[in-house]
C-alpha cells in the first residue's frame, strides 16, 4: 500500500474500471475513506455511483483496478470468501430491497439466522433493538407491502444493522421520500454514526443530506472522482465541476446511464 | 446505421457474436448447474424452503394436472377404441392406454402442464426479486441466492414431477376406462386385464425415470431465466415468457433422446 491516504483506510479503490456492453462506466475511480468518517459520493443520475457502490461489497467486479475493503482485496475473493466482508459491510439498498415474502421480522433476523446460532429470544431482542433504532418499535408483524416508502427505507436500515456492521453503505437513502421522511433519514445517518461509530458512505445527488451528513464528499463525473474534500472545502470549492454541480448545472444528468 | 459503412463482413461478425453469446448463456447455465450441486452438498440444507416450495409446486399443481391426464385418458381411449374397431381388437383399448400414458403421455403432459404453470412462477417470482434487488440484498447479507431460492425449487420439482406422473397415469387409465366402459362396453376388469397383461413395470419405470430429468429441466430453465432478468417488469414479462418456450421444448427434445436412449440399452 502506498501514500499517507491509505493509512487507516477502511475501503480503497485504485484506477478501478467498469463497464457494460463495451460502455465503460467507470473508468479509473481513485478512493479511499477512513475509518468512522461519513464519506459522500455525490453525482448525476446514471453517473456510476451505484456501480460504485456496489464494488464495496462485492455484488459488482471490476474489469480492470483493486478494490479493498477492510484489508481484503476483494477481486481476489470468490463467492464464500466475501461473507466476512459482507457481514461487516452492510448495504442499504435504494428500493430498500426488502424480501416480499417475509415479514418485517424475518426480514431484519435473516442475517442474524444466517450468521448466528442465537436462540430465537436472543434474535427476537436484537430484531426489536435495530427496529428501535430506526424508530419503528412494534412493526415486526407487518408485511413489506404494508408499509410506506418512509418506513421500508428505515426497515431496511434496520435489517442493515442487525449484525453490528463496521461500515455502512447508503445507495440513494432519501430519493423518492417526502421532505419530512428525508430529513428522518437523514437524522437516522448521523445518530447511527455516533451510536455505533460506523464507517458510512452515502451515494446521492441531493445536496441538502450530502452536507447534512459528511465529513468529506467525493464528486464522481465521467467515471472518476473529479473533486473531493471535506464538507466544507467542497462547499466553498471554486472547482469547475463541483460548482457546476452544487449550482444546479444540467450537464451531470447524463442520458442513457446505469441505475444500476 | 450508415448502409456505406456495412461491410461484407458485418453479417460474419454478427453471426459470430450471435453464435458466442449463445456459448455464453449455455456456460453461464451449466455453472448455474454445478452452483446448486455444490450448495447442496454444502451444510445448511434449507429443507423449509423445500418443503414449502413442495407443496407450491406438488400439491397446487395437482388439479391441472389431474384435469389434463383425465380428459387425455378419454380422448386416448376414444381415438383408439374407434382405430382399433377397424382390426377388431377394440376390446384391447386398455392396452393401448395403458401404454401410451406409462411410457410417453403421463411423463410429457405432465412435465409441460408443469413446466408452464410452476416453471412461469419460478421466473416470474424469483426474476421480481432480481430486478427488485432483492437477489442482491440476499447476497448482501452474507447468504447465497442459489441455496435460498434455487436448490429449494431444484428439489421441489425433482421430487414433484415423479408424484404428479403417476397420479396422472393412474387417472388416465381411469378415465380411459370409464369412457371404454360407457362408449364400447368394455367391462372394466377386461380394461384393466389387458393393462396388467400388456403394460410392463419397466414401462412404467421407464416413464417416471424421465421425469426426473424434467423436474430439474423446469427448475433450472426457470431459476435461469430468472437470475437473468433485466428491465424492470418488462423483463420479468419477457424472461417468463422464455421460460416457457425454453422448458417445454427442452422437456420435448430431451424425451426423445431419453426414449431413444432406454431402447437402446433396456
Amino acid at each position: 500500500m502506498t501514500g499517507a491516504a491509505s493509512a487507516g483506510a477502511v475501503i480503497e479503490f485504485r484506477d478501478v474500471h467498469k463497464s457494460f456492453h463495451g460502455v465503460e462506466v467507470l473508468r479509473g475511480i481513485d478512493l479511499s475513506i477512513v475509518e468512522g468518517e461519513t464519506f459522500t459520493i455525490l453525482g448525476g443520475s446514471g453517473s456510476g455511483k451505484s456501480v460504485c457502490l456496489k464494488h464495496m461489497v462485492g455484488l459488482m467486479r471490476p474489469r480492470r483496478g483493486s478494490v479493498r475493503v477492510l484489508g481484503e482485496e476483494l477481486t481476489e475473493l470468490n463467492e464464500q470468501q466475501l461473507v466476512p466482508v459482507r457481514t461487516a459491510v452492510s448495504m442499504i439498498f435504494q428500493s430498500a430491497a426488502l424480501f416480499d415474502s417475509l415479514n418485517v421480522y424475518e426480514n431484519v433476523a435473516y442475517a442474524l439466522r444466517e450468521h448466528t446460532k442465537w436462540p430465537e429470544e436472543q434474535v427476537g431482542a436484537r430484531v426489536a433493538e435495530c427496529l428501535e433504532a430506526v424508530g419503528l418499535a412494534g412493526v415486526e408483524a407487518l408485511m413489506p407491502e404494508e408499509l410506506s416508502g418512509g418506513m421500508r427505507k428505515r426497515v431496511g436500515v434496520a435489517r442493515g444493522i442487525a449484525m453490528e456492521p463496521r461500515v455502512i453503505l447508503y445507495d440513494e437513502p432519501t430519493t423518492g421520500l417526502d421532505p419530512a421522511n428525508q430529513s428522518r433519514v437523514g437524522e437516522l445517518i448521523r445518530t447511527l454514526q455516533t451510536r455505533l461509530h460506523v464507517t458510512s458512505v452515502v451515494v446521492t445527488h441531493e445536496l441538502e443530506l450530502c452536507f447534512d451528513v459528511s465529513d468529506r464528499v467525493g464528486l464522481l463525473k465521467d467515471g472518476r472522482i473529479v473533486a473531493e474534500g471535506s464538507a466544507d472545502a467542497m462547499r466553498n470549492s471554486t472547482h469547475t465541476d463541483v460548482r457546476a454541480f452544487l449550482d444546479g448545472a444540467r450537464d451531470h444528468d447524463q442520458e442513457g446511464g446505469y441505475a444500476t | 446505421m450508415n448502409r456505406a459503412s456495412r461491410s461484407p463482413t458485418s453479417g460474419v461478425v454478427a453471426l459470430g457474436e450471435r453464435i458466442l453469446a449463445r456459448v455464453d448463456t449455455a456456460g453461464e447455465f451449466t455453472l448455474l448447474a454445478m452452483l446448486t450441486l455444490r450448495a447442496a452438498l454444502r451444510p445448511g440444507f434449507p429443507w423449509r424452503e423445500s418443503f414449502r416450495q413442495l407443496e407450491a409446486v406438488g400439491a397446487r399443481s395437482s388439479t391441472i394436472v389431474l384435469i389434463t391426464a383425465l380428459f387425455t385418458g378419454m380422448v386416448l381411449a376414444l381415438q383408439t377404441g374407434i382405430a382399433l374397431a377397424r382390426f377388431g381388437a377394440k376390446p384391447y383399448v386398455g392396452s393401448v392406454v395403458g401404454l401410451s400414458l406409462a411410457r410417453e403421455l403421463g411423463p410429457v403432459l405432465t412435465a409441460l402442464m408443469v413446466g408452464g404453470r410452476v416453471g412461469a412462477g419460478i421466473t416470474a417470482e424469483i426474476g421480481s426479486m432480481q430486478v427488485t434487488e432483492q437477489v442482491d440484498a440476499i447476497r448482501s447479507l452474507g447468504a447465497d441466492p442459489v441455496q435460498k431460492l434455487v436448490l429449494p425449487r431444484m428439489l421441489a420439482c425433482v421430487l414433484a414431477l415423479p408424484l404428479l406422473t403417476i397420479c396422472a397415469d393412474v387417472l388416465g387409465v381411469t378415465g380411459g376406462m370409464l369412457l371404454a366402459w360407457g362408449q364400447f362396453g368394455i367391462e372394466p376388469h377386461f380394461y384393466i386385464s389387458t393393462i396388467v397383461n400388456t403394460v410392463t413395470v419397466s414401462d412404467f419405470a421407464e416413464g417416471i425415470a424421465k421425469t426426473f430429468v424434467f423436474g430439474w429441466i423446469i427448475a433450472m430453465v426457470g431459476c435461469f431465466s430468472a437470475l437473468q432478468t433485466t428491465g424492470g417488469t418488462v423483463g420479468v414479462g419477457r424472461a417468463t415468457t422464455r421460460t416457457v418456450v425454453t422448458a417445454s421444448i427442452a422437456v420435448l427434445v430431451s424425451d426423445f433422446f431419453m426414449s431413444q436412449l432406454m431402447v437402446l440399452l433396456l
